[in-house]
């Protein structure tokens, strides 16, 4: 029996007539954090978003397997119920509708029809996660990410990753627009969830987050592609070097 | 602890979908001539000026043409000829369900009214075609001296604060159907809430519609004395027949002096319903009138709830949610009329459109040149699901004067397919995240409904949203 994991096998994907992925190799194990790094417009966001099964996309070849299942040509919602969860860089706004009631909503569309959500044991649950993300109580009561602050809206993604409980967890570009203390809350929050029942991909354009989440493994992509794999201070010569060095070295590899 | 609570009124378009096979005692017959209208004053021993009052709705009804100019052509589809006009099986309503002919009993049963009465009511009258079966308030609200009956017992047990109102809101001939409704009307409600009295639970109508071919004309005169309180509810429902069948009803609001009436309507009515409803308010200084108006049902509804704001100070408000499914029209607004120095008038309207729905907003807002100190607000938001739902908005504001202040904000929006992908990222279907995307559209207006109406309204919704996508 294979270790667990989340497999990305020469996957191929396009929007439109135009190449986004050009055979894209990766795996992550359950119990791991990777990281992949890569300059703007190298393909990383929509690698999570293809994964999520955004409809825009197109595989044209490869697949996506979550423990050993590929989950290409399933719904957005299945992949998401079978443990897949994305963190997204721009979080959608969803007017009406409380976090209270969106996360409560999204637990119970994983329960089987006729069976309904505990509502103590919920708001229990609820408002343990947000202590551990500094978040007020009166949050619950907001409009999902309405006129939320960047900080507000990514401590809101992982609270909603923490009461989901992910077996997989792609996030996407999750230190965009944070100060460096909401970074420390943020990063301390996706910290507490790291664990043996979680793999986890770690999608930045900068070193500093992972001084933060400190990665198993840090991944290069380059146009559609993974160039180079290493540990974790791989991270730290990028920051140090920038990115040229390594495609220049490995791009035509 | 926002905690959600379970639907506790089980309504929605199937439970509603059923019918009983009735033998009427009284019935009018098909199409609509003087006889008809004398054979219902007949049978409802009416006095000469309901006879004449009739008589002149008729002839005004002959008269005015077809408001196709303005309004859809869609209305040329109800064959006036084909309709029966009156069906009861008699005139009294029963003060008991045991008394209530089983049919009817029955039919309203299924529907929950006598378990909501007994819930959070403080009176129930349940309308089966024609006439009211069932009327009967709580008896510490009886000893108030609060009179809630159907139009018909209205009309002969209290003479003279009926005749003293009636008609004199929306005179007959205020529109085509207005004047229709006046020739024919039967049933719908009498209320009377005398001085300082507030009635602190809804009263509550129910209309139902048996009856294939069939037009149902009610017609209520709410009248709040000095500083009463009062709030009424209205719900309906018909079995989805072959043939269109017509609802037309009048509905007379009078708020005496810091007086306040709430209007709650929450229209269910089947796809073949033809829902064209005449509702004005008439508000005396420092009184309140709100109409809270939720349309989910109906081939085509055509309303416009008005205040007419008539005493200084009065204030008018129309708060509607309307949802346009597949082959519905919903035509819905507000009128606020504007008639005295410092009066203050609300208008927030949230239409959904949905597959081949669509929705319409007309509003009026009027304030003469020589009033000071009113003020308007209008806000109309439209929600559409898909390419092919419609929406279009018809506001005519007309302020003249110095120091009046109207504001007036209109929205159209569309679900983006990134909020739904969201959504699904996080386990939601497509049709639940669509369902909780429009709930939240109309959340704050929602609120404004009584819980148990407010739980229904939602499961309406997703009942509508279901099979909406695809």
């Amino acid at each position: 029996m294979p270790v667990p994991s989340l497999s990305i096998l020469d996957l191929h994907a396009s929007i439109g007539d135009k190449p986004i992925l050009k055979g894209l190799t990766l795996e992550i194990p359950k119990g791991e954090v990777h990281a992949i790094m890569g300059k703007n417009g190298s393909g990383k966001s929509t690698l999570a978003k293809i994964m999520a099964g955004h409809p825009d996309y197109t595989v044209t070849s490869g697949d996506v397997l979550l423990d050993g299942e590929s989950i290409l040509g399933m719904e957005p919602d299945v992949r998401a119920r079978l443990g897949l969860f994305l963190a997204f860089q721009y979080p959608m706004e969803i007017p009406g509708v409380t976090i209270a009631n969106f996360i409560r909503a999204a637990l119970q569309s994983r329960l089987p029809e006729g069976e309904d959500i505990d509502a103590i044991d919920y708001y229990e649950n609820l408002y343990k996660k947000m202590d551990l993300l500094s978040m007020s109580r009166s949050f619950t009561s907001r409009s999902v990410n309405e006129g939320f602050s960047g900080g507000e809206k990514k401590r809101c993604e992982i609270l909603q990753m923490a009461m989901l409980q992910p077996s997989y967890a792609v996030l996407d570009e999750t230190d965009s627009g944070l100060d460096i203390d909401a970074l420390k809350i943020v990063s301390a929050g996706v910290n507490s969830l790291r664990g043996p029942n979680i793999g986890m991909l770690v999608i930045t354009h900068y070193q500093r987050l992972l001084d933060y989440i400190v990665p198993d493994k840090v991944h290069v992509m380059s146009e559609g592609r993974i160039i180079l794999s290493g540990e974790k201070d791989l991270a730290l010569k990028l920051e140090a070097e920038g990115y040229d060095w390594v495609e220049k070295e490995y791009q035509a590899a | 602890m926002s905690t959600e609570t379970k639907p506790q009124i089980d309504i929605d378009r199937s439970a509603g979908d059923f019918r009983y096979e009735m033998d009427y005692a009284y019935d009018a017959g098909v199409g609509l001539t003087e006889a008809t209208i004398d054979y219902i004053s007949d049978v409802k021993g009416d006095p000469d000026w309901v006879r004449a009052f009739r008589k002149e709705g008729y002839r005004k009804f002959l008269e005015k043409p077809m408001p196709t100019n303005w309004a859809t052509k869609d209305l040329d589809n109800i064959v006036f000829e084909n309709i029966r006009y009156y069906l009861a099986q008699g005139q009294q309503a029963s003060r008991s369900w045991d008394d209530v002919p089983a049919e009817m009993k029955e039919t309203f049963e299924r529907l929950g009214i006598p378990e909501q009465e007994r819930k959070f009511l403080a009176g129930v009258e349940a309308q089966f075609d024609s006439e009211a079966a069932y009327s009967n308030i709580k008896a510490a609200v009886g000893e108030q001296g609060v009179i809630f009956v159907g139009s018909t017992d209205g009309l002969k047990e209290h003479p003279e604060l009926f005749k003293k109102w009636f008609g004199k809101v929306i005179p007959s001939g205020d529109n085509k159907f207005s004047a229709l409704n006046s020739a024919v009307f039967s049933g719908g409600s009498f209320i009377y809430v005398p001085p300082g009295v507030k009635v602190k639970h809804p009263l509550q109508a129910y209309f139902r519609i048996n009856a294939q071919n069939f037009g149902q004309f009610e017609r209520t005169l709410i009248i709040a004395d000095e500083g009463a309180e009062v709030t009424y509810m209205e719900g309906c429902t018909a079995p989805k027949f072959e043939t269109a069948t017509l609802h037309s009803a009048v509905v007379e609001l009078v708020a005496m002096k810091g007086a306040k009436i709430q209007y709650i309507t929450v229209q269910n009515w089947s796809s073949n319903v033809f829902n064209l409803v005449t509702k004005r308010g008439l508000a005396h200084e420092d009184a309140e009138i709100k109409w809270i108006d939720c349309n989910i049902g109906s081939r085509l509804t055509m309303k416009y709830p008005g205040v007419v704001m008539k005493g200084k100070g009065a204030r008018g408000e129309v708060v509607s949610i309307a949802l346009a499914g597949d082959g519905q029209h919903q035509d819905t607004g507000a009128k606020m009329i504007h008639a005295a120095d410092n009066t203050t008038s609300n208008i927030i309207s949230k239409s959904i459109s949905l597959g081949t729905g669509r929705s319409t907003y007309r509003g009026m807002v009027h304030v003469p040149k020589h009033l000071k100190g009113c003020k308007n607000n209008t806000e109309c938001d439209a929600l559409l699901i898909n390419s092919h739902s419609r929406t279009d908005t018809y506001p005519a504001i007309s302020v003249r004067g110095q120091g009046n202040a109207v504001q007036h904000e209109a929205s159209v929006s569309q679900i983006s397919s990134e909020q739904i992908f969201y959504m699904q990222q996080r386990g939601l279907s497509e049709a639940a995240a669509m369902s909780l995307a429009v709930n939240g559209f109309v959340n704050d207006l929602v609120q404004q409904f009584p819980m148990e109406y407010s739980v229904e309204l939602k499961r309406l919704i997703d009942l509508e949203m279901e099979g909406s996508v695809g």
